[in-house]
Order: C-alpha cells, then sequence, then structure tokens
C-alpha cells in the first residue's frame, strides 16, 4: 500500500512537473517572453526592470529554474489590467467556481442515478427509451449550446429565471455563496443544471448498463423469489452494486467539472474562475492565463490522486496489481 | 482488411467453394437493417455536400462585402432584401447577412477543420500506437506514459491553454485537435495490436525475415482497423462540437473565417434581444451534423462490434 501511494505521489508530481515545463516553453520559449509577460503600455524603464526581474536576459534553463522558485513560491505575476499578484485574483473567483462545480455534482447525481435505474429496469418502455435519448443528446450535444437553450427558454422565453450573473451572495464559512438567498440562488439553477447535464447523461448511461447487468444476477434473482418487495430490491440490492462504478466515474469527471465551468461560466456570465481565464484571454492578462493554467492543473491532479487513493483503500486488489506491474 | 497476411503468397487456383461476400459488403448490409442509422447517414451525406459544395449553391457570398447591404441588417427569416428582393429563409445577421449562406459557409469551415484534425491525429496516433505495441517494453511503456498523462487532462482544457498560447487561426485550431485527439487513438491501436502481436500469422511473417516495418503496417495494421473506426466515429463529433466551443469562447476560428460556433457567438449577444435566429439556426445545424454523425457511429459500433450491449 505504502509503495503505491509513493509510487502514485510521483506520478502526480511528474503531472504537474510536465504541465509546469509544457506551460513554462509556451510563454517563455515560443515568441517573445517580454511581450508576454510585460505590459504592452509599459515604458522602457519598467520593461527593462521587469525583465532583469524575472531574469528573461538568462539562459532558458535558468528562467525555468526562477519560473519554478516563484511559482513555488505561489508568485506567478502580476496581471496586467488588475495590477494584483494574478494568483490572488484566481483565489478570489475560486468560491465561484467550486460553488457551480459542487452544486451541479449533487444534480447531476441526485437526478442521473435514479433515472439511469429507472431506465435500466424498464428498458424497453417509452420512459427508458426517452431517458436513453435525451442522454444521447445530453453528452452529445456541446455545453454552450444546451446553456444557449435553456436561456433561450427559461430567461428570454418564459422569463422565468435570470439569464446570468452571480445574484446576491452571503458569507458562508469565509465565502461568498449564492445558493443561501432566494435571488442567487435563482441565478445559480441554470448554470448548475447547464454544467450537471454531459455528467448526468454519462452517469444516467452507466447506472442504467449496471442495473441490467445487475439485474440478472442470482442475488437479485434470489431476493425477488424469496418476496422482497420491489422496492426493497432496488433500493438495497441493485442500487448498491450499481454504486460502486458511479463512484468511480464522479471522481474520475469531478476535475473536468473544473475546466468545463469555463464554457458553462462564459454563456452565464458567472464570475468564476473559468470566465476569468477567457476574460483574461480576450484582454491577453497573461500572467492570469499562466496563473490559471498551474491551478487548475494542481487541482485535477489533486482529485486525480486522492480518488485513486480512496478507491485503492475501498478496492484492495488494485494497489496490488499496481505493484506487480 | 481481414487477410494482409496473403499479400506476399500467391493466392491459391481453383474455384472457391461457398461464396462469401466481402466483409465491406457483410458491413453495408448489416448497417443498413436499421433504419434510423441510414435515416442518419442520408443527413450527414447531405450536409457533407452542403458543405463541400457550399459556393456554388450558397445564395450569397456572405464574406463579399459587395453583396452585403446593411439595409437588409437584422431582418426576421422570411422577410425580403430591399435591395435585391432576395428572400431570407432564415433571416439575416446585423450587418445585413443571410443566414442561410451564412451556416453552409460555416459548415464548410467547421466539418474541413474536423476532417483535416482527425485525418492527421489518426495518422499520428496510429503510427504511435502500432510502434509502441510492436516493439514493447520501453518504447511501450514511455509512450503510454505519455498518453496517460495526456488523458488525464479534460481535453477542452488541453485545447484551451495550446489557443491560448498560440492565438487563433483555423490551422493553430487544427493542431490543438490533433494534439488532443490523437492519444485516444494511440491508446485504441496499441492496445487491440498488442492481442494481434502475440497471433500466429505475425510470426509467420517474422519467420518470412520481413522488415518491421512492412510487418507493422502490412499486417498487424490492417487488423487493428475495427476498434480504430469505432473510436474514430466518437471523436469526430467530440472534434465538432470542441472546435464549436472553442471558437464561440473567442479562441478558435477567427472572425474572417467563421465556423458554426463563431457564428453561434455573434449572435448571442442578440440572443437576448429577441434576435434570436442569428444564433439559433446556426446552432441547429451544428446539432444536426452532431446527431447525423452520432446516429451512423453507433450503428457502426454495433456492427463492429456485436458484444457491446446499449
Amino acid at each position: 500500500m505504502i509503495v503505491y501511494l509513493i509510487r502514485r505521489f510521483g506520478q502526480s508530481v511528474l503531472s504537474i512537473a510536465a504541465m509546469a515545463v509544457l506551460v513554462f516553453l509556451g510563454v517563455y520559449a515560443i515568441g517573445n517572453p517580454i511581450d508576454v509577460l510585460i505590459n504592452p503600455e509599459a515604458t522602457q524603464a519598467e520593461i527593462a526592470a521587469t525583465t532583469a526581474r524575472l531574469g528573461l536576459d538568462r539562459p532558458l534553463y535558468e528562467q525555468f529554474g526562477i519560473f519554478v522558485w516563484n511559482a513555488l513560491h505561489g508568485d506567478l505575476g502580476n496581471s496586467f489590467v488588475y495590477g494584483r499578484p494574478a494568483v490572488d485574483i484566481i483565489l478570489d473567483r475560486l468560491p465561484a467556481t467550486m460553488e457551480l462545480a459542487f452544486v451541479a455534482l449533487i444534480l447531476s447525481v441526485g437526478l442521473g442515478v435514479p433515472l439511469g435505474v429507472w431506465a435500466g429496469l424498464r428498458p424497453d418502455s417509452i420512459a427508458g427509451r426517452t431517458i436513453m435519448g435525451g442522454s444521447i443528446l445530453g453528452f452529445s450535444l456541446p455545453n454552450f449550446w444546451q446553456g444557449m437553450l435553456l436561456i433561450l427558454i427559461f430567461a428570454v422565453l418564459l422569463g422565468w429565471l435570470p439569464a446570468g450573473g452571480r445574484g446576491e451572495t452571503t458569507e458562508f464559512l469565509g465565502m461568498r455563496v449564492s445558493f443561501l438567498t432566494l435571488d442567487g440562488l435563482s441565478h445559480l439553477i441554470l448554470p448548475a443544471i447547464n454544467l450537471a447535464l454531459f455528467k448526468m447523461s454519462l452517469i444516467i448511461r452507466l447506472a442504467r448498463a449496471n442495473t441490467r447487468e445487475v439485474c440478472l444476477q442470482d442475488y437479485v434473482k434470489f431476493a425477488r423469489a424469496k418476496g422482497l418487495s420491489g422496492r426493497r430490491v432496488v433500493l438495497v440490492h441493485i442500487l448498491k452494486n450499481i454504486m460502486i462504478p458511479v463512484v468511480t466515474i464522479i471522481g474520475l469527471e469531478l476535475g473536468s467539472m473544473v475546466a468545463f465551468a469555463i464554457v458553462t461560466e462564459t454563456v452565464f456570465a458567472w464570475p468564476g474562475m473559468g470566465k476569468l481565464l477567457i476574460d483574461s484571454i480576450n484582454l491577453l492578462d497573461r500572467p492570469v492565463i499562466v496563473a490559471y493554467l498551474m491551478l487548475t492543473v494542481l487541482i485535477i491532479v489533486t482529485i486525480n490522486f486522492v480518488v485513486d487513493v480512496i478507491y485503492s483503500l475501498l478496492d484492495p486488489r488494485i494497489g496490488l496489481s499496481e505493484m506487480k506491474g | 482488411m481481414t487477410d494482409a497476411a496473403t499479400d506476399d503468397i500467391p493466392a491459391p487456383d481453383g474455384p472457391v467453394a461457398v461464396k462469401i461476400d466481402s466483409p465491406a459488403k457483410r458491413f453495408a448490409r448489416e448497417f443498413a437493417s436499421d433504419p434510423i442509422a441510414v435515416v442518419g447517414l442520408i443527413l450527414f451525406v447531405l450536409i457533407a455536400l452542403i458543405a463541400i459544395f457550399a459556393p456554388l449553391i450558397a445564395p450569397q457570398d456572405p464574406y463579399d462585402l459587395a453583396q452585403l447591404s446593411i439595409m437588409d441588417g437584422g431582418l426576421q427569416p422570411g422577410e425580403s432584401s430591399f435591395g435585391t428582393g432576395m428572400t431570407f429563409w432564415l433571416g439575416t445577421d446585423t450587418q445585413g447577412r443571410d443566414m442561410v449562406s451564412a451556416i453552409m459557409y460555416g459548415l464548410r469551415i467547421s466539418l474541413f477543420v474536423a476532417a483535416v484534425s482527425l485525418g492527421l491525429a489518426i495518422t499520428i496516433g496510429t503510427v504511435i500506437g502500432v510502434t509502441a505495441a510492436y516493439f514493447g517494453g520501453k518504447i511501450d511503456s514511455f509512450i503510454m506514459r505519455i498518453v496517460d498523462l495526456q488523458l488525464s487532462f479534460p481535453a477542452i482544457l488541453i485545447a484551451l491553454i495550446l489557443l491560448a498560447l498560440l492565438g487563433r487561426g483555423v490551422d493553430k485550431v487544427i493542431l490543438a485537435l490533433v494534439i488532443v485527439q490523437w492519444a485516444y487513438y494511440a491508446r485504441t491501436v496499441r492496445s487491440s495490436a498488442i492481442v494481434e502481436r502475440r497471433k500466429d500469422y505475425i510470426d509467420a511473417a517474422r519467420s518470412l525475415a520481413l522488415s518491421d516495418r512492412r510487418i507493422m503496417f502490412r499486417h498487424l495494421l490492417p487488423n487493428c482497423v475495427p476498434p480504430l473506426i469505432v473510436v474514430a466515429t466518437v471523436q469526430i463529433a467530440q472534434a465538432i462540437a470542441l472546435e464549436a466551443t472553442l471558437s464561440f469562447l473567442g479562441v478558435g476560428v477567427p472572425i474572417t473565417e467563421p465556423s458554426l460556433g463563431l457564428l453561434i457567438a455573434n449572435g448571442y449577444d442578440y440572443l437576448l434581444s429577441g434576435r434570436y435566429w442569428i444564433s439559433i439556426f446556426p446552432g441547429i445545424a451544428l446539432v444536426l451534423t452532431i446527431i447525423a454523425i452520432n446516429l451512423v457511429g453507433d450503428r457502426v459500433r454495433d456492427v463492429l462490434n456485436p458484444r457491446l450491449d446499449t
């Protein structure tokens, strides 16, 4: 187990290092880093000062050392637009994205599992087919298009919900959140559904396929033969057994939720870090772009690591086979 | 396709006892047995033809400023031009551009980007995948490490990183899509090639002292094609959706060559003011394309992989 943990941790560090090299090369080696890292409106003296501070006049490997050293100290440069450390700006936006991602996750599991089980129990019924058809649309249609349709229907045509923004926020555990006020909640619903749809479709398909498989198992037949109520068979015997793969998928997809939030936040003008990234790309605010990328890579690698470790604790076979391999 | 090993051995003489359909024929027959898939195929062929012949059949060249009149800006679907009297079946955008024409040209760019990136990604992925499987050992584990590393990050994030650093452009979007997609093909080809490698016909080819390259690409590769096609049918729809998303976010194709995604983004600002047609119709075109490909892809998957349920 310890061997597995160490090896898995090493892989995570390697992933972050590889991405850091790529981002570094992208910024420093392709094109002129002075254009990339220094505000186009800076004066000659400022350019000279920053060049010296960032060590841009030194060889590439030394620059990489400085980049890593600064990054490890949480310094990824100052934003051109806001004039503050890029990392701080992103951390300001982090709670909004996290709130959106968690609500979307709860929605996708809370709706995806029951719908998938239902479709799996009655695969040939109209409801079952409708759920499956919907799930195919859910993950084949682009995310932004689904979001626009939601806006068109619920905000423009029906006028029930606001089309964008975050609404009123309140303090909760030291973060500003929307879900505790009615106004904030009304702003949260559409983006959360938008972000949830893709994962929900995946979970529906997974839950359906597993339900169909589990239904054929002897222990389900036996439970039925014993005269247990249909509800008990589904809730206890089937649900328990389909949750293992579902939990795995949830863990693995959590990281991609942060990436997909970029799209949802742009469509709904949700002031999270994904919207910040797109704004920064349009404003050429490159330190923020670099900081966003490094932070997101860190988040995703950490999530993947935690998921793998939890999973190996739940299923000892994984750790063992990795050790042999 | 099935019997690549025979290309070095003369075919046996004499009549063939039982007439067996070629795999392609059998495949076509099985495919056609599902009417929904046939509808999808017809729809897809139609869309592809529109995209290819857009300059010939479009009512207007939407990027020839001489043909546009600002007077026609923001017309509703079905209204006619003030100048030429031409009917705009799907309305116009704010610059008086006919949406039918804009969508045809947009489809052209969307499909072009997807097709080129698909071709390049398959080629690169296949060569790398077959190489990894054939040589095994250190080469294999090194390549697969890279593949795993890349696949552990969401495709959209990698594409965004690249485009944020490289800037806009059709060529850059294609590059980003290739980099995002090659790993899927490499992994697919490698996993089937590793199984095939242990089979007798590869040993036979080796004992004939054929070159590694010949065995890899003439013997091993053809037998890894079916799973490759299955992955490709999924990935092509993904490529179109990803390109549309990137263009929608404003990091994809340039404004001078708008794909469907960029058309949708351009119309998005007017959605709230009620001019829904500027972004909704390009969106419907995009959705129809993706659905058509998925219908075809699902059937191809079922035919090539009978064990797969759902």
